[in-house]
């Protein structure tokens, strides 16, 4: 396949445009990344994601695709010669899809509190991050069988959404002072990143994390210069 | 092994509601458990000890926790008759895509419109309304969101219709007026069987909310 036929629109900080080129990386799917200005959004961007108007978007020949979930489980449906990304089964892909969920809007939504969370506040978000920490601890156990990853021996839905968030976990732990995976208390999740950053699939588009430390810091400058979000 | 269904759900939950309309278009038959959500069983605590939330479908024991994973769940198990999802990956991204817009938007825009007042009130309900006309555009000159027949999007948002009652009265807004189209599509389901099964009557609904929104709004 023509390389120009699959992009992907969106910026090297964000894990939520991590996941589509993991995802394209297990398919060994050629692809070109456009990546959009901090700051601002393309004529392309707003035309092929009107209703949000956030990366990633997969645009396959001209039909875009949005949200970085249901990219994932479009590339699994579409190249189906490369490994599965979703297990077979349908209750082991309800429980991958489950903790994909739970990863999204419950312990990101701590990780990004905690991030900006002040005094008494941060406390109460880090608990909640570790707490989801030693939840994601067993599901892992679960899930993985005794195999290297959530999905099984090769990576899945689930190492791709969580796994996706590690680099800003790396940030996030430097930044707070906290040790957030630890060999005591998640003892496989730490073996499970480790193997995760190392696989060929994500390699390539992990961040470093100094480059992401230093891009927090851009981000956080940013943020207490700029107005209130609207949401 | 005999195929044991039991749902555990709360009769005005627009997300339970998916599941029941799911389960009526597959012809399943399940076992189905009111819950108090302000007294959970120790069943419902046990099969979703992370969310601890309803609905919550439970096949040969083993349980699936949220409305669109288990629709989706359904689908996929039973695989023989009234498909919900396209078959096309490029048309389920796109049902997938609708069915996440309505589950990140319309609960909260509503939410809003039935259980507050004054300004946060006037906002909620612009925002409703911004988003239901995003949702006609979508819908289009189509019969259903699916196309020519009833799929995912529509289960995801239908079950909301029987709120709708609820939010006019609590709002003071009236939905066909503002976005016809809605109404039109939501009779349109309505004269499916699994749907008008499934969906409490809107009056019963109003009566329910009234008693909900004594507890946030003072009048």
């Amino acid at each position: 396949m023509a390389k120009n036929d699959v992009k992907v629109l969106g910026a090297w900080p964000s894990p939520y445009v991590m996941r589509p080129r993991i995802a394209l990386n297990i398919k060994s799917v050629n692809y070109e990344f456009l990546e959009e200005t901090f700051g601002s959004k393309s004529e392309l961007l707003l035309q092929s994601n009107p209703v949000h108007k956030k990366i990633p978007v997969l645009i396959h020949g001209d039909k875009p695709i949005c949200e970085s979930m249901i990219i994932v489980e479009y590339i699994d449906e579409v190249w189906t010669s490369g490994p599965s990304i979703l297990p077979s089964d349908p209750y082991d892909r309800a429980i991958q899809r489950f903790w994909a969920a739970y990863v999204d809007e419950k312990w990101f939504a701590a990780m990004k509190g905690l991030r900006s969370a002040q005094g008494e506040e941060r406390k109460a978000f880090l608990d909640q991050v570790t707490e989801g920490l030693a939840l994601l601890e067993e599901a892992f156990g679960k899930c993985s069988k005794g195999k290297a990853f959530f999905g099984g021996d090769r990576i899945g839905l689930l190492d791709i959404a969580f796994g996706s968030f590690l680099g800003w976990l790396k940030v996030t732990e430097k930044v707070n002072g906290v040790k957030l995976l630890d060999e005591a208390k998640t003892p496989g999740l730490v073996k499970w990143a480790e193997r995760f950053c190392a696989d060929a699939a994500v390699k390539s588009v992990m961040p470093e994390t100094e480059k992401l430390l230093e891009f927090s810091k851009v981000l956080a400058a940013k943020m207490k210069g700029a107005p209130p979000p609207k949401n | 092994m005999a195929n044991e269904v039991v749902l555990l759900d709360f009769w005005p939950s627009m997300f339970g509601m998916r599941v029941r309309i799911a389960l009526a278009e597959k012809g399943i038959k399940y076992e189905y458990k009111e819950e108090d959500l302000k007294n959970k069983s120790p069943l419902l605590l046990e099969m979703n000890p992370i969310n601890k939330q309803i609905p919550v479908l439970i096949h040969n024991g083993k349980p699936v926790c949220e409305s669109l994973i288990i629709v989706q769940y359904i689908d996929e198990v039973w695989n023989d008759k009234s498909p919900l999802l396209p078959s096309d990956p490029y048309q389920r991204a796109q049902a997938r895509f609708w069915a996440d817009f309505v589950d990140k938007k319309v609960y909260g825009a509503s939410r809003k419109v039935w259980s507050t007042k004054g300004e946060e009130q006037e906002a909620g309900k612009k925002e409703f309304f911004e988003i239901l006309k995003t949702l006609e555009v979508e819908l289009g000159d189509k019969p259903y969101f699916g196309g020519e027949t009833f799929g995912y999007v529509d289960l995801s948002f239908i079950t909301f219709y029987s709120w709708f009652q609820a939010y006019e009265v609590f709002g003071n807004i009236n939905i066909e007026a503002e976005c016809p189209k809605i109404i039109a599509w939501a009779k349109r389901c309505l004269q499916k069987e699994s749907v008008a099964k499934t969906l409490p009557d809107q009056k019963k609904v109003y009566e329910f909310v009234a008693q909900m929104r004594k507890r946030f709004v003072s009048e």
